[in-house]
């Protein structure tokens, strides 16, 4: 198990490599100037290129790219070009709003999917099975920002139980924190409920048709002890594999999240360098994004020895 | 539904929801009435006023770092750190004191040599600061409060330069700070203003933080725009950013921000109906719509085919595009100028009341254009442009004109319209923006109406009789010769189509009313403002 963990470990680095070769050369072709945004309108061009090359964007790629990577080599991810402020700062900012808004949309996506799921297959062709495949339709159909406005409409404007916006700190309370991000967890949850539910059902279709399934009713093994424990756990390995993948899925809706409930996140913080054409903020946060999805990927490959032990590394 | 009816929609059934009293959530309710939070026009991302020159870093500094002179809402510069000024008869040398007992952030005491090495810095930036560097002789401080700035020629826009609101305003930091190169943003935020920058707070993107300042010392004249005293009610006022508009105005609706600089035109009939939000004019200077003409490559580096564009233009066609149904948000001008400023005039602007297809396509006619494709590159990341950028391209295929429509973001547009090299060849011929209507106000800080060739703004007008008068205005000696200098530059910047405004329009601000004393301004005055 070591050796695998150490294995896959190594086989990150060609990866996050391969990754940061691919950031750094697409935002060098990519257009724009963030010299040109910084300077203003009143600049002379005199003026931009003076303010470019104080910024080191003048020199050339091969350059640029062999400074960046020793930095990041040393755990140095830059210096924001528009804050001046070390880019490890910016994100170390920003991080807990997003973990925050991540685990809890993972909690309330698993807790509300996995068991929808079960119901589907297990009532398959009911009405609780049409209905939760509906809702699934729905929750992959309607984009983010559409559920978050509605939902802050509702929770927020019309029923006063939640705030608009914003986000507390953990540090200042449990009750807060969870206050501030009930909306964003359920709009961001929506379509990755919608996600796991479906795996969970297909997959446990396939289960409860198999012999062991009939043999445990057979024995007289009661229906929830069959679905949830028998036929669940055989069920896991693709679900586990789904909840992974979705990572990416909350990554990506994370960021329409945080600007829809104004959270101050590492979605928001990518945006905002986008547009401003913040080289070393975007090519760290990518890089970060990656390493975690890297790692994530790892955490469910060991979790499948946890759920099937026939899987040995 | 498009998304900008969905956020009306989504947005009015708040105010229906709040018309049936909303109680204040909890957050609100904790809110100290000392502490304002105001949610600003953009991100502040940077917060050097000198090295980037976006409003809303100018107006966060207005708070932090103080000016010598302050302009007032009659456009008149009133002295704000000094104390006093001299004048030699011939115009040349300019003394200055400081008034007594002005301190930093930091405790140390503000002196001329910090004004000086301020001063210093500014001007390498300022269009108007590098037109008194040309004609300098000496930048020196004379003991610790006073300083003398002597010039090869005389300089009658001293006062102006020194007082003005338009960014880089000369904000005065300590001389330590004020030795960073201009083109290098600084790394400390100590001013003397009325505010102090909590830089430990400061989430880029998220939040801005200030504090009052206890030892500032306020003018006791009346608070007009930069002028009087910037007595601070605040103990702390938050810069809450929000990047989605219809949660702004959520947020105001439910009590979590007490001031929103910039609504959405669209969000604003929901605002006025609810009954704790006052809604009026933010800045009475408005913006000016523009787009600018490439004059160095075909088509538009013909004059007739300029003046055929500026002919067929209906500039209501654009300001509805961009402000909506309401009348009270725009103008029609015939004019370069800020409309309702003292030097506003329409001298030479009847083409830009025309309106006429016909006679825009004879022009184009006379001119030859042969179907050379038009670059309209548009930023589909900001709403005016994007509405602007629609509406010309009809205009322009109304008239007969090929159009190479670029939708791209304002990132790009920004580097793109740099490129001096022929549209087919990564250049363009047209680019959409707007100009604040106080820098149109006079031809100061009105980069954009500059006609001097290859150093012109964008687009590179090269029409002679502009920059005569503009240089006419700089030199004029009272408000007659400066009107008639006005005139006379209108009348050749509509001539030439040195670029192509499309119209004046305003925009409001939203308020708790339990928040008093919010005025109209070029930048939001958080001075004199209380809560309730």
């Amino acid at each position: 198990m070591l050796a695998f963990v150490v294995r896959r470990i190594i086989t990150t680095i060609p990866v996050m490599a391969f990754v940061a070769l691919f950031v750094f050369s697409l935002l060098y072709i990519a257009p724009g100037d963030p010299a040109a945004i910084i300077a203003g309108d009143q600049a002379s061009p005199a003026d931009v290129e003076r303010i470019r090359a104080n910024l080191g964007l003048d020199r050339p790629y091969l350059v640029r790219f062999a400074e960046w990577s020793f930095r990041v080599l040393q755990g140095d991810l830059g210096t924001s070009i528009f804050t001046s402020l070390p880019v490890t700062q910016l994100i170390a900012q920003r991080i807990e709003p997003t973990l925050s808004l991540m685990v809890l949309t993972l909690i309330f996506s698993v807790t509300i999917a996995v068991p929808m799921g079960v119901l589907a297959a297990w009532k398959a062709g009911s009405w609780i099975d049409r209905g939760a495949m509906a809702f699934a339709v729905f929750g992959f159909s309607v984009p983010v920002f559409v559920v978050g406005y509605l939902l802050a409409y509702v929770f927020a404007l019309k029923l006063d139980w939640v705030p608009v916006q914003g986000y507390t700190p953990l540090s200042q309370g449990v009750w807060p924190w969870f206050r501030n991000l009930i909306l964003p967890s359920v709009t961001l949850g929506l379509v990755y409920i919608a996600l796991i539910a479906r795996i969970t059902r297909a997959t446990m279709l396939e289960v409860l048709q198999q012999d062991y399934v009939r043999t445990a009713q057979a024995k007289g093994v009661g229906q929830r002890e069959m679905l949830f424990l028998h036929a669940l756990k055989n069920a896991a390995v693709p679900i586990v594999t789904i909840v992974g993948i979705g990572i990416a899925l909350l990554i990506g809706g994370a960021v329409v999240t945080e600007s829809v409930f104004a959270i101050p996140g590492l979605g928001r913080l990518t945006v905002d360098a986008i547009l401003r054409r913040d080289y070393p903020v975007i090519q760290g946060v990518v890089l970060m994004f990656s390493l975690v999805y890297v790692l994530v990927n790892l955490i469910i490959d060991l979790t499948y020895t946890l759920v099937d032990p026939r899987i040995r590394y | 539904m498009d998304r900008r009816t969905f956020l009306k929609s989504a947005a009015g059934a708040g105010a229906l929801a709040a018309t049936g009293g909303l109680a204040m959530p909890a957050l609100a309710q904790g809110a100290s009435a000392k502490t304002l939070r105001f949610v600003p026009q953009a991100n502040l991302a940077n917060f050097d006023p000198i090295w980037g020159t976006q409003y809303v870093v100018r107006n966060a500094a207005l708070l932090v770092w103080d000016t010598l002179y302050g302009i007032d809402s009659k456009f008149q510069p009133q002295r704000q750190m000094v104390e006093s000024e001299e004048v030699s008869a011939d115009g040349l040398t300019w003394t200055f004191k400081l008034r007594s007992g002005l301190k930093f952030h930091d405790g140390a005491p503000v002196t001329s040599k910090d004004v000086v090495q301020s001063l210093i810095r500014w001007s390498a930036r300022d269009p108007m600061g590098l037109m008194i560097r040309a004609i300098q002789n000496e930048l020196v401080a004379v003991d610790d409060l006073t300083w003398k700035w002597s010039l090869k020629q005389p300089y009658p826009k001293m006062l102006l330069a020194l007082a003005k609101n338009n960014a880089p305003c000369s904000f005065i930091m300590p001389e330590r700070i004020a030795k960073t190169d201009p083109f290098t943003q600084i790394t400390e935020y100590i001013g003397s203003g009325p505010m102090k920058f909590v830089r430990n707070e400061w989430v880029p993107g998220a939040k801005a933080v200030f504090e009052k300042f206890a030892d500032y010392k306020p003018r006791s004249e009346k608070a007009d725009w930069l002028a009087g005293g910037k007595n601070m009610l605040f103990d702390r006022v938050e810069w809450i950013i929000m990047p989605d508009a219809a949660t702004a105005a959520a947020a105001l609706q439910n009590g979590e921000v007490d001031w929103w600089e910039t609504p959405l035109a669209d969000l604003v009939p929901i605002l006025k109906s609810h009954k704790d939000i006052s809604v009026d004019i933010g800045d009475p200077l408005g913006n000016i719509g523009a787009f600018r003409m490439n004059h160095l490559h075909p088509p538009f580096n013909n004059l007739k085919v300029r003046q055929a564009v500026m002919t067929a233009l209906n500039q209501e066609d654009y300001m509805r595009a961009i402000v909506g149904d309401d009348d009270k948000l725009w103008k029609p001008m015939a004019s370069f100028f800020t409309p309702g400023t003292p030097l506003y005039t329409e001298e030479g602007g009847e083409i830009m009341k025309k309106k006429s297809v016909a006679d825009a396509k004879k022009l184009l006619a006379e001119a030859g254009y042969k179907g050379e494709p038009v670059t309209c590159v548009v930023a589909q990341d900001m709403a005016a442009t994007k509405s602007m950028g629609d509406v010309t391209a009809e205009l322009l295929k109304s008239i007969g004109m090929n159009v190479d429509f670029v939708a791209t973001d304002w990132g790009t547009v920004g580097a793109r319209r740099a490129q001096k090299t022929a549209p087919g060849q990564g250049g363009w011929s047209m680019f959409h923006t707007w100009h604040a209507g106080a820098d149109c106000v006079n031809p100061s800080s009105y980069t954009a109406v500059r006609a001097n060739g290859e150093k012109a703004w964008f687009g590179w007008p090269d029409v002679p009789a502009v920059e005569t008068e503009v240089t006419n205005w700089f030199n004029a000696k009272d408000m007659a010769e400066e009107k008639a200098a006005m005139g006379r530059l209108n009348k050749a910047a509509v001539e030439n189509v040195v670029y192509v405004p499309t119209g004046f329009y305003l925009g409001y601000q939203a308020w708790r009313k339990n928040v008093s004393g919010v005025t109209s301004g070029p930048f939001p005055v958080l001075w004199g403002v209380s809560k309730a």
